[in-house]
């Protein structure tokens, strides 16, 4: 490999892909070429790099230079300005919106200040499509500390010691996941990695799968090797081509390095993976929904037990991960487990990523310690509420969430507490919403989408969230009377108990939760607010289906 | 036995008098569409080349979209045949995902983003704008085949919200003037 004097990185993920990066790689090719500095200054496609309000954004190293917004008719200025002259662009450096200066290190601005880049430690730093930038940033180093100094116990010890809970939502304890899955006696076993990302407003496994590919290959054959299978699956959207092409990539690099393949490290340990890709159906983002899409069959949930760690992919022990849990593992393995312990709170440890989007003025991706504020995160990172106006809610966990109002600002994030406030994690989408939104709207919203996305499985599910939909229908167009609130309200209850799997039981929750915070708006499109049979005359919920 | 497609028409005809309710794919494809036997052939190859068709049902559909367009009926049973699964399988694979549609596209296919968030920034109203100026609804195609217009869940450009995608073309920032405009690029 050539040395390079300067390094040009320019973000080409999706978000940033879509408003032109592309040619604006081109253009600095180009130019970079007839200015004869060809073999001095490279350009390299990375992956996001979060901002992704101000993209595409264009970064020079060595001297640590962060363009935003940068159209294709601005390369010719940075390469002539900065790249042959060494000036900066002023006109293309962030501008810190309070104080109105132009900010040129991404250190020194809000929106990274406060993160902490674990599991997108590459994102935006490496060519996602070269193992060996993979390699010179400590990449395949955990799986050879694993297969060479580690048994497969001392692995599933690491883990379990980190405290690392699953990031998908659920916050299964993963050592634990995997110590079951190694119980399991069977010949045959599977690791799969879940890239189902199927909340609408959440990207966070893509640019992980986009920005650095190897970095879930890698976690997953540590998986492997540490619960004893041999083949792994990246079970992924078709709606995401391009981490599609890049993971393609990926694989095949990987397997020309011998990372992949056969004794792996010169051991006796085999382990190659496959792609398999999802077809549109937000349910199988549910382990058991997951496994029989893998299999070619409709994607629907199963009971449980038996888990997937017992009886999962053609029956075999089957231990199921989500991408963003994958991306720590390496880093756990090389810096320790009482490194990344050391991060977070008590029963929450290491980072969690957001894709935080709506009404906010810092659009993106952002990776925060567990333990930080909402607040934190909408005013410091997400520099406020756009156009000035006032905050009125923040939705979590998707379309399985709830959302949060002005007082559980101070509450800090994590598994337990959002629970406790009424929210949930869930895989990382946070929408924020200014005071021009109706929240019953957004309730609709959201049970549209459930509603859709139902697989007909359960009697519950398929029918309560269109009949909760019709009443919610009903209401908006402001026809609703007390005994729909009534009903919507009994009919929440009976989905979330009665439902098969978590897509149906957590399908009322933004109902719920819009009602909890805002019973106003509710109050205020409804007829007769007056009828004697008001709030709270819904059936408790151990007492549906008896005679009171 | 694969490539004799027009005799699983014959089949497929006697077995629709039986049915008791006749199936809604495919209606606006009238059956008798013709795909050249290059496409036929296309599938089938990739179907023999695989190592194994256990479970890969998904994988072939998608390779059938791909080649196809769509998944009209023939297709899905020229599959169900090949595999030796009963059509009823490969259909209620294919109703199941949202990605796969049994119907033709138009030339250009309208993607309006209707994650979360493009819809708490006007997502909506870019929708119904694009139906009022096509004058049809979602999954539907417009009359001179020009057009087929979808709602899709997060095509993941968050930032630039709300977002049109026609074909691979991502617009980002519209505004509900703006549907115009885009429309005509596609019209000449």
């Amino acid at each position: 490999m050539e040395k390079m004097r300067m390094n040009v990185l320019i973000c080409s993920g999706t978000g940033c892909m879509a408003s032109e990066s592309e040619k604006v790689i081109k253009n600095l090719e180009a130019i970079i070429k007839a200015r004869g500095f060809a073999n001095e200054v490279e350009v390299v496609k990375t992956g996001c790099f979060g901002f992704c309000e101000q993209g595409p954004i264009v970064k020079i190293e060595p001297d640590n230079v962060f363009y935003v917004r940068v159209g294709p008719k601005d390369a010719k200025e940075i390469v002539d300005e900065h790249i042959v002259k060494g000036r900066r662009v002023e006109r293309l450096l962030y501008k810190d919106p309070k104080e109105n200066k132009p900010i040129s290190r991404q250190e020194d601005m809000q929106f990274y200040k406060k993160q902490l880049r674990v599991a997108l430690r590459n994102c935006g730093f490496i060519n996602p499509e070269d193992i060996y930038e993979y390699i010179a940033a400590g990449g395949y180093e955990a799986l050879g500390k694993a297969l060479l100094e580690m048994t497969r116990d001392e692995v599933i010890e690491e883990i379990k010691a980190s405290g690392l809970r699953g990031r998908g939502g659920g916050g299964f304890p993963t050592g634990l996941k995997w110590e079951i899955t190694k119980k399991q006696e069977s010949e045959v076993k599977f690791i799969i990695c879940n890239a189902d990302e199927g909340d609408p407003g959440a990207f966070m496994d893509r640019s992980i799968l986009e920005g650095d590919p190897h970095s879930v290959i890698e976690a997953m054959a540590i998986g492997a090797y540490a619960i004893g299978a041999d083949k792994g699956i990246i079970y992924i959207r078709a709606e995401y081509p391009l981490a599609i092409s890049r993971l393609t990539t990926a694989l095949k690099q990987a397997r020309e390095a011998g990372l992949l393949g056969k004794r792996i490290f010169d051991t006796d340990f085999n382990f190659d993976i496959d792609i398999k890709y999802g077809a549109g159906a937000f349910v199988c983002g549910e382990e058991t929904a997951l496994i029989n899409s893998c299999e070619g069959k409709r994607g629907e949930p199963n009971y449980k037990p038996p888990y997937p760690a017992q009886e999962g992919y053609w029956g075999h022990p089957t231990c199921v991960n989500n991408v963003e849990t994958f991306a720590n593992i390496p880093v756990i393995i090389t810096k320790g487990a009482q490194w990344f312990a050391s991060i977070g709170t008590e029963k929450s440890k290491g980072t969690k990523v957001f894709a935080l989007a709506g009404k906010i003025n810092n659009v993106g991706l952002v990776e925060v310690p567990m333990g930080v504020t909402l607040r934190e995160i909408i005013y410091g990172i997400g520099g406020g509420i756009q156009g000035g106006r006032k905050f009125k809610a923040i939705q979590t966990g998707g379309p399985s969430g709830g959302v949060l109002t002005e007082k559980d600002l101070d509450a800090q994030i994590d598994y337990d507490s959002l629970l406790a406030v009424g929210s949930m994690m869930g895989s990382g989408g946070m929408i924020v919403m200014d005071e021009t939104d109706n929240m019953v709207d957004i309730a609709k919203f959201y049970l549209e989408f459930t509603m859709d996305e139902s697989c007909g499985r359960c009697t519950p599910c398929r029918i309560g969230t269109k009949r909760m939909y019709e009443l919610l229908n009903k209401i908006t167009s402001k026809k609703g009377t007390m005994a729909d609130i009534d009903a919507l309200k009994q009919l929440a209850y009976m989905i979330k108990d009665g439902s098969l799997c978590g897509l149906g039981q957590t399908a009322p929750n933004p109902v719920i939760s819009t009602m909890k915070h805002f019973w106003n708006e509710y109050m205020d499109i409804i007829k007769d607010v007056d009828h004697p049979q008001g709030e709270g005359r819904y059936v408790p919920k151990n007492k549906i289906g008896m005679k009171s | 036995m694969g490539n004799n497609v027009s005799g699983f028409k014959i089949i497929y005809r006697k077995e629709v008098r039986i049915m008791t309710k006749p199936q809604t794919i495919s209606v606006t494809a009238p059956a008798e569409e013709e795909f050249p036997k290059e496409k036929y052939d296309e599938l089938e190859q990739f179907i023999d080349g695989m190592e194994t068709t256990k479970g890969a049902l998904i994988e072939i559909l998608h390779k059938a979209q791909g080649i196809f367009g769509y998944l009209p009926r023939d297709v899905q049973l020229f599959i169900a045949r090949k595999l030796g699964i009963p059509g009823a399988e490969v259909f209620g694979v294919v109703s199941f995902y949202s990605y796969f549609t049994t119907k033709p596209r138009g030339k250009h296919t309208i993607s309006v983003c209707m994650g979360t968030a493009c819809y708490v920034r006007g997502a909506d109203k870019i929708l119904e704008k694009m139906k009022e100026k096509l004058g049809i609804e979602s999954n539907e195609i417009t009359e001179d085949g020009l057009f087929t217009l979808k709602d899709v869940r997060c095509i993941g450009a968050c930032g630039l919200a709300p977002v049109v995608m026609v074909d691979d073309k991502v617009f980002g920032r519209v505004k509900v003037e703006e549907v115009d405009d885009i429309l005509n690029q596609y019209r000449k």
